[in-house]
């Protein structure tokens, strides 16, 4: 009987679930599946994916230059939100709130009002149309995040952790890497996926500091696609590049969904 | 007295103290220096750099050519996209935030407790999430395509008309963010008490008393937070329409950030004027925020 009056609620909150999974799982089916019009005519298989590894400088190109931004994000994010948020958590120095404010105000800046003089600036430093600028572009954009997700996580360490460390004769040096590092490792970890999850999906930043084609982005690469061919859209090419885009995001997302959430938890807490 | 007097040691005692709290003060600024150095040549000369390009003339090839104030700011005012991206970008954010945040809301209640159907519910509300905005409008993009789509049967044209192109837009939007806000709603929930809810039981309240009375008003800073979060993304929407409709039909769907970017990269070619919109953009915004913030405070009294 409870069952029974329970079915419209079954009914309803699984209608929603198919809601949400259903854009995924159609596009994953429908890249390897026959279609007029696109590389894969008939039977299945993975004609839009070799499409898609021939399509102008090749998917490879896309993918390691992808690659490459989001990994040099990543490292130098986690180096200097590592840094700072010791700095911010255990040193009292002048000028350390104003520092941790001004951090923390790049969130209030649209992404576009920057975005302009970046491509001056960067002309200017010899940076012009480089990954290497783009991951820079992106890492500061993560500093407000990184740095007070950073910041908490010292903070939660007691200090007589990095006391003891010291009369043992450590520097505050080697006190972080030795003692402090492996307990603020769970803040990393969020830090490291979020600044991942920014670079790979960041769309604006190498639209507008990348003009070279050799050079683009996985993203922009697939959505310059769309334009391929006289204006016909090779629709098969352009959902192969959606599940190449999205599975590394997707797998990421699976396996450190607890990260994932933390974020927003301290976020949401002390925000 | 006494207290003013110091002995020789005590002198030598607070030197070595204040000479160690400098060299820690000192190496508090080395590890902040590389956070420095970013924030400094990354945003704050960019800031600068942007309101002096917004008083100069400044096209994409040939530079700055000298100051003009106030030419770009009526150029912006005068162009002829200027009030139609504004009006839209406003219709869009009121549009994308009520969803949102009604939404997000309703999600999270409807996942509360754990069990492991709603924990499968939570998982597949939040899966869009893990994708790029971007790879998100392909995605739809394809979606909605008359030639491939999966509705291509019902003879809907989703992005043919300027309402349609708006409600599909959003409709994406509402995809990729709802379990993002369900979840900062999650976390909000969890900060109220059961004994409150407790409480409420006690006394009789029922289901929707106990929503308006009790979770609504403890849902506050969440509320607030997650409504700022909504709407400033909102205003600065670009990659949606970008990639899904390119700012059509007919220019109907140009969000303001869209016009900076068509301004500096596309045709006009005009740094200058688009620095100008940008500057634009960032007081409206900070007013906006404050405006916000203090609309929740004042709430609260």
């Amino acid at each position: 009987m409870r069952f029974v009056l329970r079915t419209p609620y079954w009914i309803f909150t699984g209608g929603l679930a198919i809601i949400f999974l259903f854009p995924l799982v159609w596009t994953a089916v429908s890249s390897v599946s026959p279609h007029a019009g696109t590389s894969q005519s008939s039977g299945w298989g993975f004609g839009n994916y070799a499409t898609l590894s021939s399509y102008q400088a090749g998917i490879w190109r896309y993918l390691a230059n992808s690659t490459f931004v989001s990994l040099t994000t990543v490292v130098l994010t986690l180096l200097i939100s590592l840094l700072g948020g010791y700095a911010f958590a255990r040193f009292s120095f002048p000028g350390k709130n104003l520092l941790f404010l001004t951090t923390l105000a790049i969130l209030m800046v649209p992404y576009a009002t920057l975005l302009i003089p970046l491509y001056v600036l960067l002309n200017q430093l010899g940076l012009q149309n480089s990954l290497f600028g783009v991951a820079l572009v992106l890492t500061m954009f993560q500093l407000p995040f990184a740095t007070f997700m950073m910041r908490i996580s010292f903070e939660a360490i007691p200090r007589e952790f990095d006391e003891a460390a010291m009369v043992d004769g450590c520097s505050t040096w080697t006190a972080l890497w030795r003692v402090l590092l492996p307990a603020v490792k769970p803040g990393l970890i969020t830090v490291g996926l979020f600044a991942f999850l920014a670079a790979w999906n960041d769309f604006m930043a190498p639209l507008i500091l990348i003009n070279d084609s050799n050079k683009l982005t996985l993203p922009l690469a697939v959505s310059n696609l769309r334009v391929q061919v006289q204006g016909v859209v090779d629709y098969g090419a352009t959902e192969a590049g959606v599940v190449v885009l999205a599975l590394p995001c997707l797998v990421l997302f699976l396996l450190l969904q607890r990260h994932y959430v933390r974020g927003f938890m301290s976020g949401a807490f002390k925000g | 007295m006494t207290l003013f007097v110091t002995t020789g040691r005590a002198r030598r005692l607070t030197r070595t103290v204040s000479s160690s709290s400098r060299r820690r003060a000192v190496k508090g600024w080395l590890y902040a220096a590389p956070t420095t150095i970013f924030v400094v040549v990354l945003f704050l000369i960019p800031l600068i750099l942007v309101v002096r390009m917004s008083v100069s003339r400044w096209p994409l090839l040939s530079g700055n050519q000298g100051f003009n104030a106030p030419d770009n700011y009526t150029k912006v005012i005068h162009n002829r996209f200027f009030a139609d991206s504004i009006v839209f970008t406003l219709k869009y954010t009121v549009l994308a935030t009520v969803l949102l945040i009604g939404l997000g809301l309703g999600l999270a209640l409807l996942v509360q407790e754990s069990s492991r159907w709603k924990n499968l519910l939570r998982a597949s509300f939040l899966v869009p999430s893990a994708l790029g905005l971007a790879s998100a409008s392909l995605l739809f993009y394809v979606l909605y395509s008359p030639l491939a789509g999966p509705l291509r049967g019902l003879g809907v044209s989703f992005l043919g008309t300027p309402n349609a192109a708006l409600y599909s837009t959003t409709f994406l939007i509402v995809w990729r963010f709802a379990g993002f806000y369900m979840l900062l709603m999650l976390v909000g929930l969890q900060g109220i008490p059961g004994d409150v809810y407790e409480a409420a039981r006690v006394d009789g309240a029922s289901r929707w008393q106990t929503f308006r009375r009790i979770t609504l008003p403890l849902l506050r800073p969440t509320l607030a937070l997650t409504t700022i979060l909504c709407v400033t993304g909102s205003l600065l929407a670009f990659e949606q329409f970008y990639i899904l409709t390119k700012g059509g039909p007919d220019n109907s769907t140009i969000t303001v950030v869209q016009l900076i970017y068509i301004v500096a990269f596309q045709g006009q070619n005009d740094l200058g004027v688009a620095a100008a919109l940008s500057v634009i953009v960032l007081v409206a915004l900070v007013l906006i925020n404050i405006l916000q913030l203090r609309a929740f405070r004042t709430d609260e009294r």
